[in-house]
């Protein structure tokens, strides 16, 4: 434990999942050859003029909610002025004074307790488009710019000063993460960028009340990074302080590879942004009546989700939480436990079995996944009563996911149903042991895995269908006692 | 048989409609007089030659087969080269803006080409809308068709000197401070500002995004009516456009103003105002009682700090709207930069003229951390009072009366000091800060034979006012139809 006490906010950007940008009529997508998905309005053509995207709001809207924040009934654009090539403007339009929401908080748990991390404000914005450089920067002949991204819709939300540890700023932006995909409001991928997280961070001597001078941490792509980055930091910034050394107020980005920040802009050269209210876009008035409406659409999220599952279903925090961790799988496994009437085994097939099939924070894969809800509660059901044995329910398994099939045509199709008549397995029991003398042989002498063996073979026998139970029954009543 | 020229666009097409005449006579007629006189008057930036005769034979066909679109169709009409034309070069007055081509009709645009209307070209203006005269144009200054030593007015001195000079009966300006009114006096024809929003912004290259608004110059007011008409109303593409119904402007024109009560305000009628220009708007608000209207002192106090307010708010919003001028996507871009800095640098230096750099300089500085309170936000507290003026002066009138400008058309190069510039538009600025709509009317002429204008203020929306007043003016004065000695 050092004299210092860290202060750490984050800033995080979420991409918007709309259909179209925040203020045109391109659409959002990725991946497209430059240029192609752009329009005069996101290449700030002159004349050309923004109309806000009514859905971005509402993503907006909903994530403010769910992070308990105010929504302000009166909010505003504003221009954000610097110079920068993937910039058509060369402003931003974003928000500033009157941002869409503010005061909400957001819980992390880090082990030692719950705590309680402040949420200042949550307001949209517009993306920019991606420079490409031939070569190295320093060394670029030229560089071209791609403004697809231009206009993409933005969302920031900037943490008050609340965090306290590396550990605690990861655990946040997890929570984070998961409220907006399950929101599906933001994919959440931070490789590709649709969530980027900077961080403001101080150090100041305990039991000092006004802050340390702070420093902008950029460009960390991962909770490795966020995580790396800051513990980096401190130890930084702690080795300055105690060499008496004065902490400079500028932005740094997080180098991954060499693992150390690197210093980028200092205050004095900060940008001054010219802040001013939008004149080309109304005040947006976000009526209590409309906010209303979205809080009755919003899904039940991950947190309450989590405790649902464990109260309801009998399941444990583990399971709960793995369940947790999309609003697909979620929704996929609460569809299956009500069809079948047997949550435990559900989550069992669907957290041992369906997740070796597919990522479970892929909604996507989870809504185009080849075994329905319905069919998953149809296999566990063909199990309970009888009708094939938890072995070959795992081949069945299987040959859903490849056909589509459900369980039922497929084992009747290729006759899998269990045999336990006792007649018909009391042949296939006399003939295992007669084959196997030696091995009975072993039994009786108190070699008590023979049994299993048997059992093995009796299953061989049967390609499997016979029901293991009763073959094991049938086995120990046959044997020689011992 | 230059018969067409000085017709009205609703003349124009009551004998279109006759059969007494085609669109292409008329587009031959008034392209053959661009031919002959635009070269003293300097007013066309881009003539659109084929473009027009090309729009004036379908327009021939939509007659002859009874199937015209509407009292535009076929009505030439010129416009302020800040308004984009897809496929024609748009300058905005501007050497950084030399070479571009829109790849997009302004909404105003499309509604005159779906309406059947024919483009002439393209008019000159003071670059980015900045000035009074057309002399801040990147290429050259358009003269008054009064006096060719004297200016237009500005910035749409193009399209103002255009309908004055019977080379377009119609043309599309845009005001931000007066820059349809004051050249509109300057120049003697009607000019109308609309309330801010009733016209979409959309394709109209920004100077003061929260002043700008498109208007139209005619020589009367039903062709005013009927232009007005034709662009108005609301636009998906521009949030700023507000949805009010669209009133038949024309059909109200002859209801008289019989009752209308007009306030004059004492604040335009002070020391400094030329003394020819005070006598005819005096005669001019006689002509109106005489006509019913009765007139009632108002007072707008707050009139004499809305140039100021003014200075701080438009160039704040030009820094921003012109950061886009940089080199990088269309336009100008100066070769050889070190960097993109130097790019942006080069580029700017050689692509804005002296007045755009200074109020880009002016609007930066005020937009500044430490500077934004005491300008900007001081500005639009005056901002404030002034609306609250004129919400107070139409609780008792109807309309307001003054004059438009303080004097008469000035000579070129006479206005050496950016400050004398700029009081030219001390009596236009106001309505633009309150957002409402005005309208200059040609209210008499000096001694030496130069238009004088006279201006009306409408509250919010009610532009069918103004236009009735001016129609009940125009029926019993002749301003209007005086020609200028230039044109033969």
């Amino acid at each position: 434990m050092n004299n210092y006490e860290t202060i750490i906010g984050l800033e995080v950007h979420a991409q918007l999942a709309t259909v179209t940008k925040m203020f045109c009529g391109c659409r959002a997508v990725f991946g497209a050859p430059p240029n192609t998905v752009t329009c005069p309005i996101c290449q700030g053509m002159p004349g050309s003029l923004p109309v806000i995207n009514r859905r971005a709001v509402e993503f907006g809207i909903m994530t403010a909610l769910a992070l308990g924040c105010g929504i302000n009934a009166h909010n505003r654009f504003a221009r954000k002025h610097y110079y920068y090539p993937d910039m058509p403007k060369n402003y931003q339009i974003s928000q500033y004074e009157e941002p869409l929401a503010e005061h909400g908080r957001l819980v992390v748990d880090t082990g030692p307790g719950p705590r309680e991390i402040g949420i200042q404000r949550v307001h949209l914005e517009e993306d920019v488009g991606k420079l490409l450089h031939e070569g190295a920067l320093e060394t670029a002949q030229s560089s071209s710019v791609d403004y697809n991204r231009a206009g993409v819709p933005l969302m920031e939300i900037v943490s008050k000063p609340d965090l306290r540890s590396p550990d605690e700023a990861a655990a946040y932006l997890k929570a984070l993460r998961a409220i907006v995909v399950f929101l599906r409001v933001c994919d959440g991928n931070m490789e590709e960028g649709s969530l980027r997280c900077d961080a403001n961070i101080s150090l100041r001597p305990r039991g000092q009340a006004e802050y340390g001078t702070k420093v902008e941490i950029k460009n960390m792509n991962s909770f490795r990074n966020v995580r790396d980055a800051l513990e980096h930091e401190i130890k930084r910034q702690t080795r300055a302080l105690a060499t008496g050394e004065r902490i400079v107020q500028e932005t740094r980005l997080w180098d991954p590879d060499r693992m150390v920040t690197v210093s980028m802009r200092s205050k004095e050269f900060a940008h001054d942004y010219r802040y001013f209210p939008e004149p080309d876009l109304p005040p947006l008035d976000v009526q209590p009546a409309w906010v209303d409406e979205v809080r009755a659409r919003l899904p039940e999220l991950p947190e309450a989700r989590r405790a649902r599952f464990q109260s309801a279903y009998g399941l444990s925090a583990y399971e709960a939480d793995l369940l947790v961790q999309g609003r697909g799988l979620a929704d996929y496994f609460e569809t299956a436990a009500k069809a079948a009437g047997k949550p435990k085994s559900v989550a069992n097939w669907v957290l041992n079995e369906l997740l070796r099939e597919l990522p479970g924070d892929d909604d996507r894969a989870l809504e185009a996944c080849p075994i329905s809800p319905a069919n998953l509660a149809g296999l566990i059901g063909l199990i309970d009563d009888g009708t094939i044995s938890g072995k070959i329910a795992k081949d069945v398994f299987e040959k859903m996911y490849r056909s589509g099939d459900t369980a039922q045509a497929i084992v009747s199709r290729e006759g899998l149903t269990q045999v336990a008549d006792e007649g018909a397995l009391g042949a296939a029991v006399d003939r295992v042991l007669a084959e196997h003398a030696k091995v009975v042989e072993d039994y009786r002498a108190g070699k008590k895995a023979a049994l299993g063996f048997l059992v093995g073979q009796v299953m061989k026998a049967t390609q499997g269908k016979a029901n293991p139970a009763l073959a094991n029954r049938l086995l120990i009543e046959k044997l020689p006692k011992v | 048989m230059a018969a067409l020229a000085w017709l009205t666009a609703h003349e124009l097409g009551a004998r279109y409609r006759s059969g007494e005449a085609t669109p292409t006579q008329a587009v031959t007629e008034y392209l053959g007089r661009i031919d002959a006189l635009d070269p003293r008057l300097f007013a066309f930036l881009t003539v659109t030659r084929e473009d027009a005769l090309r729009r004036a034979a379908e327009s021939d066909a939509r007659f002859r087969a009874g199937t015209p679109r509407g009292p535009l169709d076929g009505v030439p009409i010129a416009l302020k080269d800040v308004l984009c034309t897809r496929g024609i070069r748009t300058t905005c007055g501007s050497k950084i803006l030399e070479r571009f081509v829109p790849p997009y009709d302004a909404t105003v645009v499309a509604r005159l080409f779906a309406a059947g209307a024919i483009l002439l070209g393209k008019l000159n203006m003071d670059e980015f809308a900045m000035g009074s005269s057309t002399e801040h144009s990147a290429f050259f200054t358009t003269r008054n068709p009064w006096d060719l030593a004297r200016v237009p007015g500005g910035s749409s001195g193009g399209a103002a000197a255009v309908v004055a000079a019977g080379l377009a009966p119609l043309s599309l300006g845009t005001d931000t401070g007066g820059s349809i009114r004051q050249p509109a006096a300057f120049s003697g024809v009607l000019g109308m500002k609309p309330t801010y929003g009733r016209v979409s912004r959309y394709g109209l290259i920004a100077f003061a995004s929260s002043l700008d608004q498109v208007g139209p110059f005619a020589r009367d007011a039903e062709d005013a009516a009927l232009l007005l008409g034709t662009i108005a109303g609301p636009d998906p593409m521009d949030s700023t456009a507000i949805d009010v119904p669209v009133p038949d402007y024309r059909a109200a024109l002859g209801q008289g103003i019989e009752g209308l009560r007009l306030g004059v305000p004492a604040e335009y009628f002070i020391e400094g105002v030329d003394p020819e220009v005070e006598q005819a708007v005096r005669t001019a608000i006689a002509t109106l009682e005489k006509l019913g209207a009765r007139t009632v002192p108002v007072s707008l106090p707050h009139t004499e700090y809305g140039l100021a307010a003014y200075y701080v708010i438009a160039p704040a919003e030009a820094s921003s709207n012109l950061a886009r001028y940089d080199g990088v996507k269309y336009g100008l871009r100066v070769p050889g930069a070190r960097d993109v800095i130097d790019m942006y640098s080069k580029t700017r230096a050689a692509g804005f003229g002296t007045e755009v750099k200074r109020r880009v300089m002016l609007g930066t500085y005020v937009l500044s951390a430490g500077y934004y309170d005491a300008y900007y936000g001081q500005a639009q507290k005056v901002r404030t009072l002034v609306r609250r003026d004129f919400d107070a002066a139409f609780a008792q009138v109807d309309l307001i009366v003054a004059p438009t400008t303080p004097g008469v058309a000035f000579k070129m190069g006479e206005k050496e000091d950016p400050i004398q510039m700029y009081l030219n538009d001390i009596f236009t600025i106001p309505a633009n800060l309150a957002g409402l709509p005005g309208v200059s009317i040609p209210g008499g002429f000096t001694q030496a034979g130069l238009p004088i204008g006279l201006q009306l203020i409408a509250p919010a929306f009610d532009e069918a006012t103004l236009l009735r007043a001016t129609h009940a003016y125009q029926t019993v004065t002749d301003w209007h139809t005086r020609k200028p000695p230039f044109h033969e």
